[in-house]
């Protein structure tokens, strides 16, 4: 019988400790597939964030750095420049890019380190049980801010994908969504091509995924679904931002 | 190769070339900037790369995703920065990453100043971030031992898969010297078989620190400790200095105290006061039984330091309450004249005991 469809091969048979609904275990299947797609399997270092996904290492069955909370893009760069021959990517959750990490993305990004960056936004710290994010929507509620985000203290959320498209140098940076399968196969297109990047050599990658956390959200699966399409993407566009043909596109 | 007139910075920046590592990541400070500025302009004469990061933060961790793909690397700091390593080195020594780092030390605590100070002995000898480990730290005090011991300082590293710190200060980083890069035997190191380079013919590398199981937690650190032992074991260095001869007192000292203090042990030779200078190399693993020794021989010891009483603690531990220990210290970048040494030997020397 001819398999249709089977766990790609830089995929490992662990399997993941992710919550029902949550889109974590997509995003890592897309990375899956396009490793295996760019044959890339043998010549990939992963670079895991501290977060919910921390134990990224068990489920690609690629070379993998375990990075200290937000210093993803720092071991990336260490690993690229030390060995420009591999594909180097970070796979970093909202806390960890957009707050501790902050320092670390924006200078990776203007450098134009030659790594691919996936970013998972999902509005929450997921792994510590739902605390205030930088990406967490105005007055919506976690366990540090009960009575909702406010802005007049805490700032409004960080739009990642636009703030490093407004560096200069050269990169590819886009926004996509996990959310419904529609979302799923755009998000796939966009991540080869920024994958794609990498391996012709051309440039810094990120691309920023919306995801759930129906768990810390408070949500049933589908309600967290429905809750990202209405609340994230009206503060969070989709598209792309940057591309290093035509610069700053949106 | 003939000898060099070189800066302490810059020969250890040419030492580490020397030892094979053409890569550094680093961030501007003093007393220790002319290690970056001379890698930027002669690493990319050798093919190497040199990257100055945004902050320590991130060249401390930059040196562990490249370490992490097998490749020799190094960083360059002082004080507050190395502060700011802290949390990298302990990922490092956790998921046992060979890498070296340089402390040019400086005044502290805080924003302290320049000027040469011997104020983080405790924090390099006490492993510098969270959890149980060791870092390996050798202290020079001379630009030709600075050389010497950072193209040994790699080759350690990779041998126990474990950070390596080079402790130098003021001094030795800013002072002209003669160097001679030695052709030198290339040491037999195991196969870097467990870096993360791409998994080629082989199951993937996983280079993390992380151990949600307590019990497999438990064995990391028993593993660990294991290693330690044999470093204890296998690489303790000190030199003895004037101790063939009977000695009243021993002085301990490293580092650039270690040469004021020959100079006033000279001094003192002529009024015919013999003392003995124990001077560690490896601050960790430090010589314990040597000093305990040397100490033995005298009636009494004297720690000198560039600082309030660091590495005191450590002689107290060796000596074990069999000799009296006194301190006799400078801080915050006064460096004593030997004169100022041999003043306080002679007081100490003067009392009743
Ligand atoms: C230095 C440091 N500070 C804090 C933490 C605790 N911590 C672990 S994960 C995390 C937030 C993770 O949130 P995010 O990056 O959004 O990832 P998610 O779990 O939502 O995927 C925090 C604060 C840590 N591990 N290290
Ligand atoms: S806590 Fe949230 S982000 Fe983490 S696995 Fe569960 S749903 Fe996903
Ligand atoms: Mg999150």
């Amino acid at each position: 019988m001819e398999a249709i469809f089977s766990r790609p091969k830089a995929m490992s048979s662990t399997i993941t400790h992710y919550c029902p609904g949550c889109t974590h275990g997509i995003i890592h299947r897309l990375i899956g597939e396009l490793l295996d797609e760019y044959n890339l399997k043998e010549k990939t270092v992963g670079v895991a964030p501290v977060g919910c996904a921390v134990l990224a290492y068990n489920y690609l069955d690629v070379d993998f750095i375990e990075a200290a909370h937000g210093r993803a893009p720092a071991v990336a760069t260490g690993v690229k420049r030390g060995r420009p021959d591999l594909f180097v990517f970070t796979y970093q959750g909202d806390g960890d890019l957009a707050s501790i990490g902050m320092g670390e993305i924006i200078h990776a990004a203007n450098r134009g380190e030659k790594i691919s960056v996936v970013f998972v936004n999902n509005a929450i710290y997921g792994m510590t049980g739902g605390q205030m994010a930088p990406t967490t929507l105005p007055q919506q509620v976690t366990s540090t801010c009960p009575q909702g985000r406010d802005v007049q203290t805490a700032g409004f959320p960080i739009r990642m994908a636009e703030l490093l498209s407004s560096l200069q140098t050269d990169s590819f940076i886009a926004r996509v969504s996990s959310h419904s399968p529609r979302n799923v196969i755009e998000a796939k297109k966009v991540l080869k091509r920024a994958f794609g990047y990498q391996v012709s050599g051309r440039c810094f990658t990120l691309v920023e995924f919306l995801s759930t956390c129906p768990t810390n959200w408070g949500l049933p699966p589908k309600k967290a679904t429905e809750w990202l399409e209405q609340n994230m993407i009206p503060y969070y566009p989709l598209g792309i931002f940057k591309t290093p043909e035509e610069g700053k596109v949106k | 190769m003939a000898k060099k007139l070189m800066k302490g910075c810059e020969a250890l920046g040419e030492a580490a070339i020397q030892a094979g590592c053409l890569h550094f990541f680093g961030y501007p400070i003093t007393p220790q900037t002319e290690v970056p500025e001379y890698l930027s302009r002669r690493l990319p004469e050798v093919g190497g790369v040199y990257v100055q990061a945004e902050s320590e933060v991130a060249a401390s961790n930059m040196i562990y995703g490249c370490a992490a793909a097998g490749v020799r690397v190094f960083t360059s700091s002082s004080s507050p920065g190395i502060s700011l390593m802290a949390e990298a080195v302990s990922y490092m020594a956790g998921s046992q990453l060979p890498v070296v780092i340089v402390n040019i030390v400086r005044g502290g605590p805080g924003l302290g100043g320049i000027l040469p100070a011997q104020s983080d002995y405790w924090q390099a000898t006490r492993g510098i971030g969270h959890g149980d480990f060791r870092v390996i730290v050798l202290a020079p005090s001379t630009v030709q031992e600075a050389a010497d011991l950072m193209i040994e300082a790699f080759d350690l590293a990779d041998q126990y898969r474990n950070p390596v710190m080079i402790i130098g200060d003021g001094i030795i980083g800013q002072m002209m010297e003669p160097v001679e890069f030695k052709k030198r035997e290339k040491k037999q190191l195991p196969e870097k078989i467990w870096a993360a380079s791409g998994a080629k013919g082989r199951a993937a590398n996983k280079i993390h620190s992380l151990f949600l199981d307590p019990v497999k937690l438990e064995q990391h650190n028993i593993f660990l400790k294991k290693k330690y032992d044999e470093v204890e074991k296998n690489e303790q260095r000190f030199e003895l200095y004037n101790t063939e001869k009977p000695y009243d007192l021993l002085i301990v000292a490293y580092g650039t105290m270690a040469r004021i203090c020959k100079t006033s042990i000279a001094l003192l030779q002529e009024e015919n006061i013999s003392i003995g200078l124990a001077r560690p190399i490896s601050l960790y693993p430090y010589p314990y039984k040597a000093i305990q020794e040397a100490a033995r021989k005298a009636k009494q010891v004297l720690v000198v330091e560039l600082s309030m009483g660091q590495m005191i603690d450590d002689v107290r531990l060796a000596v074990e309450g069999q000799r009296p220990v006194h301190f006799y210290g400078r801080s915050g970048g006064m460096v004593p004249s030997p004169e100022e040494v041999c003043r306080e030997l002679k007081r100490i020397l003067a009392q009743k005991t």
